[in-house]
């Protein structure tokens, strides 16, 4: 799936709208040189302009970054036994709450590891579906297309602490889910059910947001690709998916990478309505709340760069192999090799 | 290493040079002027009241109550982050009981001067979780002691002529109910049994109550016990013959309130909160309250409640120090009693007259705080707890026997005090 076709080469893209109007004819080798030299003076000018941007995301951003990762770097202050108090300082124990983490507390950080990747595989996939699905139905235009908006919307208004006790009501041993499917589920005790239970309150929170995203990008298409489609006897689910999905895919990415970015960092949910130290549910950020609450805050912070290096990892991997435009620079200079996946549908007249 | 040197605070200059011996000492109480109460979100407004008392009488050492929120956890949390930061914004803290060890060993709050408060006129177990190593780290402002609840219109009917003090006399008296036509579908008993702090409690009450300890007199953890083993055995038995309905493995204290009020139950063991709003209910005038069971006779209850303690990076202590002695005082726990039904330190209240015809459950809750053993008195509490619920819960679940279950908790309980 990731044979990458040099710009040049219009071989094997997918039949887009887009194909017949060839994305961005590459520049003329002399007219690329040209526009090198007429920015190289406009290069500093513009460093400075973005320097403010810059030394608040050093503040606010790589600041703590770096803090958490020195703080990880500490153990726990030990307890004299002979006064009974608690020493004033960290020791320095260098990389031994890594090692612990991957071996003391290896069989629970696994647990947590596969929790975190298979609640966010599963609720992004779901969230994904049936958020395009809202998306859909919210484009529509037909009447009460506004109550239906907003009735949408509500899950993704509640905040996640509160649909967390919500659910927990739900999922009660007597609460409304065992009515409706009729026996007895205690979701709230350990067991795949309790994933379930998490999974379902998750995506009825969070597919409106995937809905709202793809919304946005489903209403910039064109009409005309449309009636050019019908005139050409498409059915509808052609269009939806020759014309609908490969338009509306850049939103939909971007949709997805930050469902994926939330959903890694899964904490509320399943502490509030599964409970904490549940290991069907625990999530890495439930460890890191877990050690930090017990005054361990090296072990803490090791546990939060873990997660940190494997949000990363997802990050790259999604702008490397699908191209995701997070930063929505639509020219990408240098990146001259580019994934059909953000080929062929960003639809400009080259200047 | 001297821990002194650790004390060089910004506050107060409290940093005296301690002598070997390696006894604390006392912080110098200076300083007067404004000061800050932080404890949880009060919903009677008592708290505002008693403070409001206080600042008319002293208006240039006036006091703010900061609210925390609610979650007793995130308030420990607020109060750990103050205190990391050496903030002065907290002055007097309002601490739940067994974080007294915790606050201490870290000298978050100071020692207090033992003479100048009446603690003597204090239920003893209640003044018990004030102490680290032996010395006075805060005051009891209220305290907290389970109660077994049960269906006295039931029993009644069944002929059961007084509360059982007993599992056995429990279990006989459930089987005498459930002949009774209108007691279908009911089940015999419930506590709190999710996995949480509540499990912590329930827990070292079955094995107290069995004539166990979780931990002995020296805090040294002692758990893999016969006696401790009936006690375990006591709720995972009741869990598979059906004393305990089976979705009571999901109960916090308000799930199980609500089944005793929808009628789901004929015992339940809980706080003295749920009184006054069960009076509220369907089974108004059809429950009343016992002490709690035990495996030969009375069983005893795990101690809740709150003290207050001295912020160590805090200001104005003198001030501090004499709000702490008004905010204890007799007169405060009678307003807390009466406006917040808050339980009261003080012995001579639960005899009064006037006061145990308004609450009834006054003398059962005196004896049940009288014979109540403190959960275990541990720095690394927040350790403790949670293995006490991993092992606790794998039994109930019965992914454990009982008997491993105790093993395991022993050197779990071993490694976290060999700290």
């Amino acid at each position: 799936m990731a044979t990458r076709t040099p710009p040049e080469t219009a071989a094997d893209r997918p039949p887009g709208p887009a194909s017949g109007r060839a994305g961005r004819p590459p520049a003329p080798e002399k007219a690329r040189r040209g526009r090198k030299s007429a920015t190289a003076g406009t290069g500093r000018m513009a460093a400075l302009l973005v320097s403010p941007t810059l030394l608040v995301l050093t503040v606010v951003v790589l600041y703590p970054t770096i803090m958490a990762l020195r703080e990880s770097l500490y153990g726990t202050k030990g307890l004299d036994p002979k006064t009974g108090f608690i020493s004033d300082t960290e020791p320095f124990v260098g990389l031994q709450n890594y090692t612990d983490i991957f071996g003391e507390a290896g069989a629970r950080f696994w647990n947590a590891f596969w929790n975190t990747t298979f609640f966010t595989v599963v609720t992004v996939g779901l969230e994904t579906v049936i958020g395009v699905a809202m998306a859909l139905i919210m484009h529509k235009a037909f009447s009460g297309r506004a109550l239906i908006r907003a009735s949408i919307l509500i899950p993704w208004a509640v905040p996640t602490a509160i649909s967390g006790l919500l659910w927990r009501w739900i999922f009660n041993s007597d609460g409304i889910a065992n009515a409706l499917i009729g026996h007895q589920v205690l979701w709230t005790t350990e067991g795949f059910h309790a994933k379930v239970a998490v999974i379902i309150a998750e995506v009825w929170k969070t597919a409106p947001f995937i809905g709202l995203l793809v919304l946005a990008g489903l209403q910039v298409i064109p009409r005309e690709v449309y009636e050019a489609a019908r005139m050409d006897g498409a059915s509808p689910v052609r269009q939806f998916w020759h014309i609908t999905l490969p338009l509306v895919k850049p939103a939909l990415l971007v949709a997805v990478l930050f469902r994926c970015l939330d959903a890694l960092r899964m904490f509320d949910l399943p502490y509030l309505l599964v409970g904490a130290q549940k290991s069907s549910v625990e999530t890495l950020s439930m460890l890191a709340q877990n050690e930090a609450s017990n005054v361990r805050f090296g072990p803490a912070a090791a546990y939060a760069v873990v997660l940190f290096v494997y949000v990363l990892l997802i990050v790259l991997g999604f702008v490397r192999l699908l191209g995701a435009d997070v930063v929505g620079d639509a020219g990408g200079t240098g990146r001259k090799k580019r994934r059909w996946a953000s080929k062929g549908n960003r639809v400009e007249v080259p200047a | 290493m001297l821990v002194a040197a650790g004390l060089v605070l910004t506050a107060c200059g409290s940093s005296d040079d301690s002598s070997s011996s390696g006894a604390p000492k006392s912080a110098s109480f200076s300083g007067r002027g404004p000061i800050t109460f932080a404890a949880a979100k009060d919903s009677s407004g008592v708290v505002q009241k008693v403070i409001d008392g206080w600042n008319k009488q002293h208006p240039k050492e006036k006091v703010t109550f900061v609210q925390l929120p609610s979650d007793v956890n995130q308030q420990r949390q607020q109060m750990i982050q103050n205190a990391e930061t050496k903030s002065d914004a907290y002055t007097v803290l309002s601490l739940d009981a067994v974080w007294t060890s915790e606050f201490a060993a870290h000298q978050w709050i100071d020692q207090l001067p033992a003479g100048q408060f009446p603690l003597d006129k204090m239920l003893k177990p209640v003044v018990e979780t004030t102490k680290y190593r032996d010395h006075l780290y805060a005051v009891p402002q209220s305290s907290d002691g389970g109660m077994l609840y049960y269906r006295s219109d039931l029993l009644k009917k069944a002929g059961v002529s007084a509360a059982p003090t007993t599992w056995a006399d429990m279990q006989a008296a459930c089987a005498k109910v459930e002949k009774l036509p209108e007691a279908k579908g009911m089940s015999c008993y419930a506590g709190q049994f999710q996995k949480y702090e509540g499990l912590t409690v329930n827990f070292s009450e079955a094995v107290n109550s069995a004539g166990g300890v979780v931990t002995d007199a020296g805090g040294k953890p002692d758990v893999d016990t016969p006696a401790a083993k009936k006690g375990l055995d006591f709720l995972v038995d009741s869990f598979k013959d059906g004393t305990i309905p089976k979705e009571a493995i999901t109960y916090q204290e308000e799930e199980g309130r609500q089944a005793f009020q929808s009628g789901k139950l004929i015992f339940l063991r809980n706080w003295p909160y749920v009184y006054s709003l069960a009076e509220k209910s369907k089974v108004a005038g059809k429950f009343a309250v016992a002490p709690l069971p035990g495996l030969t006779g009375a069983g005893s209850s795990t101690l809740g409640g709150h003290n207050v303690a001295l912020s160590s990076f805090a200001k104005n202590k003198a001030t501090a120090l004499d709000f702490i002695k008004y905010f204890t005082n007799h007169d405060s726990a009678t307003t807390f009693l009466k406006e917040g039904s808050a339980a009261p330190p003080y012995a001579d209240l639960y005899d009064d007259q006037a006061l145990a015809k308004q609450y009834p459950y006054l003398p059962v809750l005196k004896k049940s705080i009288l014979n109540a053993v403190p959960r275990p008195r541990v720095v690394q509490y927040g350790d403790v707890s949670s293995a006490i619920q991993q092992e606790a819960y794998a039994a109930l679940n019965g992914d454990k026997s009982s008997t491993q279950a105790l093993k395991d908790l022993q050197e779990a309980l071993q490694k976290l005090s060999a700290q």
